[in-house]
C-alpha cells in the first residue's frame, strides 16, 4: 500500500450537500420550521396589540379635559367657541367639562378642585372669557394656555365667527417626504432583516446543540471535513428560511392582488401608497434577500463557533447571550448611521462585517447607486468564508476531546465554576 | 513499541502490509498528556484489540488513527496514507457515544452514513433494508429511530458504520451496552469481516472479547502502550502454572518444587520451571510423591494484562466489567 492508491473522499461541496440536504429535510418537517414561519408575526402581533391598547389609553386618559367653572353665560359663550373651533384645527382642542355654573359673586376654588385629583381634568379655567384664569400644573399651562386664549377670543366675538374655505392641492410628494418615506423604508427593512437573522441563528444554534446531544457530532466528525459541516448546516438553514420568506412573499403578493383587484381588502393595503426604496422595489428585494444571507451566514458562523466552544447547553445560552446583546447595539449603530449618510459614522457601519449587511440594505433603500452593493457584498462574503474557515477550525480543535474538560477559572470564580459544572447537564461528545 | 522488550512490535499478516502503522503519537489536552508516545502496527485483514480501562487514551488514540484529531506528535499512516481523511470512504467507524439522529427512519440512517462516506444515497437506501433484513430487523426499516430499542438503535448504527463496505472498520468500545446473545452476534460479525479480508480495531476493557477474537493485541494504560503484538507472545511473557496434587503430603520430594511453589487446598500452585516439566517429574516419581493429579496450565490474557499493564490497571478493568474481565 502508498500513497499511489487514489484517493476517496467526499470533496468538500458534496459533503457540505449530505449535511446540508439531511438538516433541510429535517428542518423543513418540523415545529421548528412552522415556528419560523410564525415567528416574524409575534413581533407584528405584539406590536399591534400594544398599539391597540395604548391607543385605547390614549383615548380614554391621554385625552385630559379643562374644567370650566364660570357664570352661566359665559360658560355658553366657551363651549359654543369650543364648537367653532374644534373642526377646523387640525389638533384635538381638549374637551371642556363644566364644573360649576356660578351665581354672582361666587367664587371657584380651582386649586382645590385639581388637588383633589378627581375626574380626568388637568386644569381649570375660572374667570371670565375677557380675563380668563387658567389653573394648572406647570407643563399643563403650557400646553393649554394658547387653546385658552383662542377659546376665549372667539367667546367675544373678537375671533372670527366664521372660518373661509381653505382650496386645498395636492402633490404626489416632496423632497422632504420622499426622504422621510425612504427612511421609514429602510427602517422597516432593516428590522425585519434584524428579526430574521437573530431567529435563524438562534435555530442554527438549537441544531448544532441537537446534534451534539444526539452525538452524531463524531460520526461526522470521522467522516468528512469540519469545513463541510458548518457549510452543510448552515447553509440548509438559510435554506430553509429561503423557502419561508418565499411562502411570506407569496403570502403578501397575494394580499396586495386581491388589494389591486378591489375586493374586500382594497383599500386597507394600497401598493401605491409604499415609499420606492432608492434602488426600486425589484433590487430592493433582491438585496434584502442577499444582505440577510450575508448578516445570516456571519452571525449563524459565530453561533455555530460558539456551540462547538460549549460543553452545555447552559454553557451555550451564557455565551450566545453577549453575542445576541452585540447583535442588538450593532443593529441600533446601523440604525444611527442611516441618519448620517456620507458621514464616517456611516461608513464605519458599512465597513464593519456585521453591521454591514443593516447598513446597506439601509442605503439601498435611500440611495439608487449600486456599484457599493457589489463591493460590500463581496466584502461580506470575505468575511463569512472567514468565519467559516475559524468556526471550523475552533469546533475541531475543542469538541473531540474525551473525558471531562477542566474548569479553568481562578479564584473567587473557581468555586461558582466548578459548581455550575457539577450541576448542568454534560452534553457528551 | 513493545516496552518491556524493547522490541518494535510487528505484527504483519502473510502479506506483509499494514492496515496501521503508528509511531510516537503524543497528544495533550490542556497540558494533560492523554496520548504519551504511541507506536502501533496493524496488519491488513487481522482482528487486531486494542485492551485498556477507561481513561486510558483508547479513543482518543483512536481519533488520532482516524484523523479526527490531529496528533501533537508522531507519524501515522493508515491503509497506507498518512492522511486518514483523505481515505474516508475506504474506513467505518463506530464511535463509543452512539448517536443516530431520533427523526429518522432505520433504512435512512444506514443510507446517511454511507453517503458521508461517498456511496449514493439511492444505494445506501437498498443497501439499508437489505442489511437490515439479513440482521433480522427487516420489519424495522421504516420505523423511525426514536421508537427502535437500544440494542436495535446500536445495530442500526453499527450497519451505517459497514454500508459502504470500507476496507478498515474501526470500532470503539463496540460490545458496551449489548446484551450476551448481541454480543455474541456481535463477534460473529467481525469475524465475517476478517473472513472478507477486511481489517477490524476494536478498543475494549473486557479481556475476554480480546481473547476471543484477537490475533493480536494492543494493552494501553496511562496513555501508553507497553506492549503490542500478538496474543499468544503476550501470554507466554507469562511462565505456564503447574497444578499438583499428591498423595504424599511431606517427603524429599518437596525439594524439588520451585520457591514460589503455594499450598492451596490439597494442590501445589506454582510456575513451569525454566528447566521444563521433565526434571520436575523425575524428582517427584524418584522421592515417592505418589502424583495424583499435574496439569499445565497456560497463562490467559488476563494474566498477561496484569503482568504488563499492572495490578492497578487490572483493578479497574475489573471495576469497569467485573463479570465480563473473570471471563
Amino acid at each position: 500500500m502508498s500513497d499511489t492508491t487514489p484517493k476517496s473522499r467526499l470533496p468538500l461541496w458534496r459533503a457540505a450537500w449530505v449535511i446540508a440536504r439531511r438538516d433541510f429535510v429535517a428542518v423543513l418537517f418540523s415545529r421548528t420550521f412552522f415556528f419560523f414561519l410564525l415567528g416574524p408575526l409575534f413581533p407584528l402581533l405584539v406590536g399591534g396589540l400594544a398599539g391597540g391598547i395604548g391607543n385605547a389609553l390614549d383615548k380614554s386618559s391621554g385625552m385630559p379635559e379643562i374644567g370650566i367653572a364660570m357664570a352661566s353665560p359665559d360658560i355658553d359663550a366657551m363651549l359654543r367657541a369650543h364648537g367653532d373651533l374644534a373642526p377646523v384645527l387640525a389638533y384635538s382642542l381638549p374637551q371642556l367639562r363644566v364644573l360649576e355654573r356660578l351665581a354672582p359673586d361666587e367664587s371657584f376654588d380651582a386649586r382645590a378642585y385639581l388637588e383633589r385629583k378627581q375626574d380626568n381634568v388637568a386644569a381649570v379655567i375660572t374667570g371670565t372669557p375677557a380675563h380668563p384664569v387658567l389653573t394648572a400644573p406647570e407643563g399643563r399651562l403650557d400646553m393649554f394656555t394658547g387653546d385658552v386664549a383662542l377659546m376665549a377670543a372667539s367667546a367675544l366675538k373678537q375671533a372670527p365667527s366664521v372660518y373661509p374655505t381653505v382650496a386645498t392641492v395636492k402633490v404626489a410628494t416632496s423632497g422632504a417626504s420622499q426622504k422621510r418615506a425612504r427612511i421609514a423604508t429602510a427602517q422597516a427593512g432593516q428590522t425585519l432583516l434584524f428579526l430574521l437573522i437573530m431567529l435563524l441563528a438562534g435555530m442554527v444554534l438549537s441544531n448544532l446543540v441537537e446534534e451534539k446531544a444526539n452525538k452524531i457530532i463524531e460520526i461526522l466528525a470521522a467522516a468528512i471535513p469540519m469545513d463541510a459541516v458548518f457549510m452543510g448546516k448552515l447553509f440548509a438553514m438559510l435554506g430553509v428560511s429561503l423557502v419561508g420568506i418565499s411562502v411570506w412573499a407569496t403570502v403578501i403578493g397575494s394580499l396586495l392582488g386581491l388589494a389591486d383587484m378591489g375586493g374586500a381588502m382594497a383599500g386597507w393595503i394600497d401598493p401605491s401608497h409604499l415609499p420606492v426604496p432608492g434602488v426600486g422595489w425589484p433590487m430592493f428585494f433582491l438585496l434584502g434577500v442577499a444582505y440577510f444571507s450575508m448578516g445570516y451566514l456571519l452571525l449563524g458562523s459565530i453561533f455555530l463557533s460558539i456551540g462547538s466552544l460549549a460543553t452545555t447547553v447552559r454553557e451555550v445560552q451564557t455565551l450566545s447571550m453577549p453575542v445576541t446583546m452585540a447583535q442588538v447595539l450593532l443593529f441600533f449603530f446601523a440604525s444611527y448611521s442611516m441618519a448620517h449618510p456620507g458621514e464616517p459614522v456611516e461608513v464605519l457601519a458599512m465597513a464593519f462585517p456585521l453591521s454591514s449587511p443593516f447598513a446597506m440594505l439601509a442605503r439601498a433603500a435611500q440611495e439608487p447607486a449600486l456599484w457599493p452593493h457589489v463591493v460590500a457584498l463581496a466584502w461580506q462574503a470575505l468575511w463569512v468564508a472567514m468565519a467559516v474557515r475559524i468556526g471550523a477550525r475552533l469546533f475541531r480543535r475543542r469538541v473531540m476531546k474525551s473525558g471531562p474538560q477542566p474548569v479553568k477559572r481562578r479564584g473567587l470564580f473557581r468555586r461558582a465554576g466548578r459548581a455550575e459544572l457539577e450541576e448542568s447537564s454534560r452534553i457528551p461528545i | 513499541m513493545d516496552a518491556a522488550l524493547g522490541q518494535a512490535p510487528t505484527c504483519r499478516n502473510a502479506a506483509g502490509s499494514l492496515a496501521i502503522e503508528a509511531h510516537g503519537l503524543v497528544k495533550r489536552f490542556d497540558g494533560t498528556l492523554a496520548v504519551a508516545g504511541i507506536d502501533l502496527e496493524v496488519p491488513e485483514g487481522a482482528i487486531y484489540g486494542v485492551l485498556g480501562p477507561n481513561g486510558a487514551g483508547k479513543t482518543t488514540m483512536l481519533r488520532i488513527l482516524l484523523g479526527i484529531i490531529d496528533p501533537d506528535e508522531g507519524t501515522r499512516r493508515v491503509l497506507g496514507h498518512e492522511r486518514p481523511q483523505d481515505i474516508a470512504r475506504l474506513i467505518g467507524y463506530l464511535p463509543e457515544e452512539r448517536g443516530l439522529y431520533p427523526s429518522m427512519k432505520a433504512y435512512e440512517a444506514i443510507a446517511f452514513m454511507g453517503a458521508l462516506r461517498g456511496l449514493p444515497l439511492k444505494i445506501g437506501r437498498e443497501r439499508g433494508r437489505e442489511l437490515l433484513e439479513n440482521h433480522g430487523l427487516g420489519y424495522a426499516a421504516d420505523r423511525q429511530i426514536r421508537h427502535l430499542s437500544k440494542g436495535m438503535a446500536q445495530t442500526v448504527q453499527l450497519l451505517g458504520t459497514l454500508v459502504h463496505e470500507p476496507r478498515l472498520v474501526v470500532l470503539d468500545e463496540p460490545f458496551s451496552g449489548l446484551d450476551a446473545i448481541n454480543q455474541g452476534k456481535l463477534e460473529r460479525l467481525i469475524h465475517s469481516l476478517a473472513e472478507k479480508g477486511t481489517t477490524v480495531i476494536f478498543s475494549t476493557h473486557v479481556i475476554a472479547h480480546a481473547e476471543r477474537l484477537c490475533e493480536n493485541v494492543a494493552i494501553i494504560a496511562g496513555g501508553k502502550v507497553p506492549y503490542a503484538g500478538s496474543v499468544d507472545a503476550a501470554r507466554d511473557r507469562i511462565p505456564a502454572q503447574v497444578r499438583l496434587e499428591t498423595a504424599s503430603k511431606d517427603g524429599p520430594w518437596r525439594v524439588a518444587l520451585p520457591p514460589a511453589a503455594r499450598v492451596e487446598g490439597n494442590f501445589w500452585n506454582f510456575p513451569l520451571p525454566e528447566s521444563g516439566i521433565e526434571p520436575l517429574l523425575r524428582a517427584l516419581i524418584e522421592g515417592n510423591a505418589g502424583i495424583l493429579s499435574l496439569s499445565i496450565e497456560r497463562a490467559g490474557l488476563h494474566d498477561a494484562f496484569v503482568a504488563i499493564a499492572g495490578e492497578a490497571a487490572a483493578r479497574a478493568l475489573e471495576v469497569e466489567s467485573p463479570v465480563e474481565a473473570r471471563r
